[in-house]
């Protein structure tokens, strides 16, 4: 445990030692902005509308503002992981200072999962930054906060899962930009299996469709935390780590 | 303290360590002498359970390196080719962190901390970003960091390749300073360093083992014969290569003769003699009586390459090879 922790904590370091940690803290600010700015746009502009008011029904900011935003959100997440993950093995095979931690007395799933936890805390603070604009909807308005947690857990959750991924693919190359590239595209690929739920109802489909990382979400993001989702980030993250720490295995056998 | 037996290491293609054995005693300091890619560096892997053998037992401080990995790991301070620092951490911070991964208790670590680096001569750079030190700095950071948790058995492999004249003389009296705690194998391809620093050697070349014998067993084995460069030229036009050749190589003594080059009108050759013969005044005399000038005739001392040459053409190889 302590050696999760120091491992951990060396990485999160490096992550704020270098301008990655900031550089995507800002891009992620400016981009969430965006999206939170045109949903409020677009939300305010609804309810003023006569023929909305009409109807008598006040509108939900949960449903108008947080939704779509969060929505968003978990798609930009398929661009931050890659960035976050690239160089959390790639780095240290290149340098050798792997050769530190692996002749250190660290079990090899120590190092692994101190290093995806860095990572984890990092995608963490990075949403929690972006909670910020949502401060705005409670001085100005009364939305419900559970929907709101609930939605963020569920990113966190998505992104826990996806980095799992990116540090197995970290630690089959000595190149970041090739790391980088094969989790940017693997993240893309769980991202568009979601489309082919949307024209595919066979059994073929479903099962594609429960592969897809995104439409996990989507319960999430309407405040509802369904099991089966839960269950298969878990399982996506245990898969990921657990490939990473047989392919550091094989690499040492076979190199 | 640390025990090799039949370890052989097989990677994709070839095999970079054939079958070699040998034993290191508690509180040895042993050169690990060979050529580059003669399988020092894959050694030195499987000895700090970075690799696996493919055959053959390592055993560190009485523990397996397959079966007690944890243990081994936890007596050994290692110091790869490149000392594998992060050029983001300041010198202090990167030595607490080997200090805390190789379990050093917390209450001690500041101290250990501070006297490594004292030992090692990096007390005036503590607060430096390590990426912006020299190379011979970060060497001696390296070995601060691999002594931190104050370890029974210390692998350094080539800690002077890359430094200067001066910072190797100096890494190596530190190294030699260690000696006394720790049960040392450094590796290098330079002779030199091991007769200055080791009381031992072990000498590998193609991934087999050539001899390992105490220094002053080599010594008195490798002296005697003697390399010696000579140049001539002729007194009027150019020499036929052939038949210089040829009369040196009928002095008497004299072992082998290569030609090595030729510049404008002067030939040079290296002349190896036989054990224990000094050849040189009779090269000058033959060289004199052949009527041609002779430029240049000076000993140039063994390379690595013909001390393998010779370890392994002479007999068989002696000492703990078997
Ligand atoms: N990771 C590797 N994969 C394949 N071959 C390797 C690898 N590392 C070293 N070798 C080969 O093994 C041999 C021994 O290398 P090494 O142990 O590095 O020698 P040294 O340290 O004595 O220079 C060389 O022929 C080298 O090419
Ligand atoms: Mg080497």
């Amino acid at each position: 445990m302590t050696n999760i922790w120091i491992i951990c904590r060396k990485e999160l370091k490096g992550y704020f030692a270098s301008p990655i940690a900031y550089g995507l803290m800002a891009f992620f600010a400016l981009i969430f902005g965006y999206f939170f700015y045109a949903a409020v746009a677009i939300f305010v502009l609804r309810s003023t509308d006569p023929m909305m008011m009409q109807r008598g029904m006040p509108m939900d900011v949960n449903e108008w503002v947080v939704r779509p935003v969060m929505m968003n959100v978990s798609v930009i997440g398929l661009f931050i992981i890659p960035m976050i993950t690239m160089r959390l093995f790639a780095e240290e095979k290149k340098t050798g200072t792997i050769e530190l931690l692996a002749t250190s007395p660290v079990e090899d799933i120590e190092i692994i999962v101190g290093k995806w936890l860095a990572a984890v805390l990092l995608y963490g603070s990075i949403l929690l930054l972006s909670s910020v604009n949502l401060a705005v909807l409670f001085l100005y308005g009364s939305p419900e906060w559970k929907p709101i947690f609930v939605a963020y857990l569920g990113l966190l959750l998505q992104g826990a899962c996806l980095l799992a991924i990116g540090t197995f693919i970290s630690n089959c190359t000595k190149n970041q930009i090739i790391a980088g590239a094969g989790t940017f595209a693997i993240c893309l690929l769980l991202w568009v299996l979601s489309w082919v739920s949307a024209y595919e109802t066979s059994t073929m489909g479903k099962v594609i469709a429960y592969l897809s990382v995104t439409d996990h979400f989507e319960n999430f993001s309407k405040g509802v935390i369904d099991t089966r989702d839960v269950v298969y980030y878990a399982s996506l993250t245990f898969f990921g780590l657990f490939l990473t720490s047989r392919s550091m295995e094989s690499l040492r056998w076979r190199a | 303290m640390i025990k090799v037996e039949g370890l052989t290491k097989r990677y994709a293609r070839n095999v970079a360590v054939n079958n070699i054995s040998f034993e290191v005693e508690k509180g040895q300091i042993v050169g690990f002498l060979g050529p580059n890619g003669a399988g020092k560096t894959t050694t030195m892997r499987v000895l700090t359970c970075f690799l696996p053998p493919t055959d053959g037992r390592a055993e560190v401080a009485g523990f397996d390196v397959i079966e007690k990995p944890m243990e081994v790991k936890r007596r050994i301070g290692y110091l790869p080719e490149t000392p594998p620092v992060y050029p983001e951490m300041e010198v202090v911070e990167y030595v607490e962190f080997v200090g805390r991964l190789k379990g050093v208790p917390k209450n001690e670590l500041t101290r250990r901390v501070d006297e490594v680096c004292d030992r090692c001569n990096v007390g005036d750079v503590k607060t430096r970003l390590i990426g912006k030190l020299s190379k011979g700095y970060r060497q001696r950071v390296g070995l601060a960091s691999a002594i931190i948790h104050n370890p029974d058995v210390l692998i350094l492999d080539e800690p002077t390749a890359g430094l200067d004249p001066e910072q190797r003389k100096e890494t190596l009296g530190l190294i030699k300073e260690l000696a006394g705690e720790h049960t040392i194998i450094l590796s290098t391809h330079i002779l030199p360093e091991v007769e200055q620093t080791c009381e031992k050697v072990i000498i590998i070349s193609r991934g087999k083992l050539v001899a390992t014998d105490t220094m002053a067993n080599l010594n008195s084995r490798l002296r005697g014969a003697e390399l010696v460069s000579v140049e001539v030229e002729g007194r009027s036009g150019s020499l036929n290569r052939d038949s210089v050749q040829q009369r040196l190589e009928q002095i008497p003594g004299v072992s082998k003769v290569t030609y090595r080059e030729a510049r404008q009108d002067r030939l040079l050759f290296h002349v190896e003699s036989m054990q224990g013969k000094t050849v040189r005044p009779d090269i000058a005399r033959c060289i004199v009586q052949a009527d041609w000038n002779l430029i240049e005739l000076h000993t140039a001392g063994l390379s690595l390459e013909e001390i393998f040459l010779q370890l392994t053409s002479s007999d068989k190889p002696t000492g703990g090879a078997q």
